[in-house]
């Protein structure tokens, strides 16, 4: 495989795993990589990181009372216009 | 027109994802519980303006983007636009990559990210400058849409694009030094800065 390729494969690494490239280009980058095994080990790594990072970032425990203080948004008129909200 | 009913049964489910990402943004706990209930509080008074039918969540999360723009910009004088240092591409990949069972005694690439605990991800993605941060959470965390996240941010789409390739450069090079610190890899003379 080229290192033209494969450098054009990598420019579009991140829209790939973002899921925003065309149908076209998207098949092409399946097609190197069917063929590169240095290619499909970077986007297997970058990908598997971005899911890390959603995994890690997205596991807070909300403290407790904050659902109980957003309801109260939803039956109080805060700024006393004589409507709730 | 939604009714204000309808945004109490809908919105509440989203109240978990909204605090995570408002933690991410504003690094505190106090500040991201004021900024849900001010994300809830402007959703409900504007549901009117809610077309029904469309999406929800990326709804809330604008209006959790923009709060948190008004709010922490307004206590700044001027809005931080900050740069990053250069990264390269791959950083992360050509530095641990290839090191599978070699230096970790583990195979699997997923193994081996086990090892960055939870706190070291979120403290390299906090650590990014807000302009860089926005775009990492909304995309990375939140899996919204380059167009979702431009129309959130006002910004053009080619800048959401750089700002998260250049994010994410920057929280790789964060997360190497995490594990450089922890001893799970040896340092590696940065190729770039050290000649």
């Amino acid at each position: 495989m080229a290192d033209d390729d494969c450098g054009e494969t990598i420019r579009e690494l991140e829209a790939f795993l973002d899921d925003e490239l065309s149908e076209e280009t998207r098949s092409q980058i399946h097609e190197h990589l069917d063929g590169c095994v240095d290619c499909l080990q970077a986007f297997d790594f970058e990908a598997e990181l971005k899911a890390v990072i959603r995994r890690k970032c997205s596991n807070d425990e909300m403290p407790p009372g904050l659902v109980a203080k957003i309801e109260r948004c939803f039956d109080t008129d805060f700024d006393g216009d004589g409507i709730i909200g | 027109m939604a009714s204000s009913d309808t945004f109490a049964e809908q919105a509440m489910e989203f109240a978990p994802q909204l605090y995570s990402a408002a933690l991410r943004m504003t690094r505190n706990q106090a500040d991201a519980e004021d900024l849900v209930q001010e994300t809830y509080l402007r959703g409900f008074r504007g549901f009117h303006s809610f077309q029904e039918g469309t999406n929800l969540r990326a709804w809330l999360f604008r209006i959790l983007t923009n709060a948190f723009i008004n709010k922490y910009r307004a206590k700044q004088r001027r809005p931080i636009e900050t740069d990053l240092a250069d990264v390269e591409d791959l950083y992360l990949y050509r530095r641990i990559g290839s090191l599978e069972s070699a230096a970790t005694g583990l195979s699997a690439e997923d193994q081996f990210f086990d090892l960055f605990t939870d706190d070291e991800v979120k403290q390299a993605l906090e650590d990014l400058p807000e302009n860089f941060r926005l775009p990492v959470i909304l995309a990375d965390v939140e899996g919204f849409s380059y167009k979702e996240i431009a129309e959130m941010l006002d910004i053009p789409i080619g800048t959401v694009m750089s700002r998260l390739h250049r994010g994410r450069k920057a929280m790789q090079r964060a997360l190497y030094e995490f594990a450089e610190a922890r001893g799970l890899v040896q340092h590696t003379p940065d190729p770039v800065a050290d000649g």
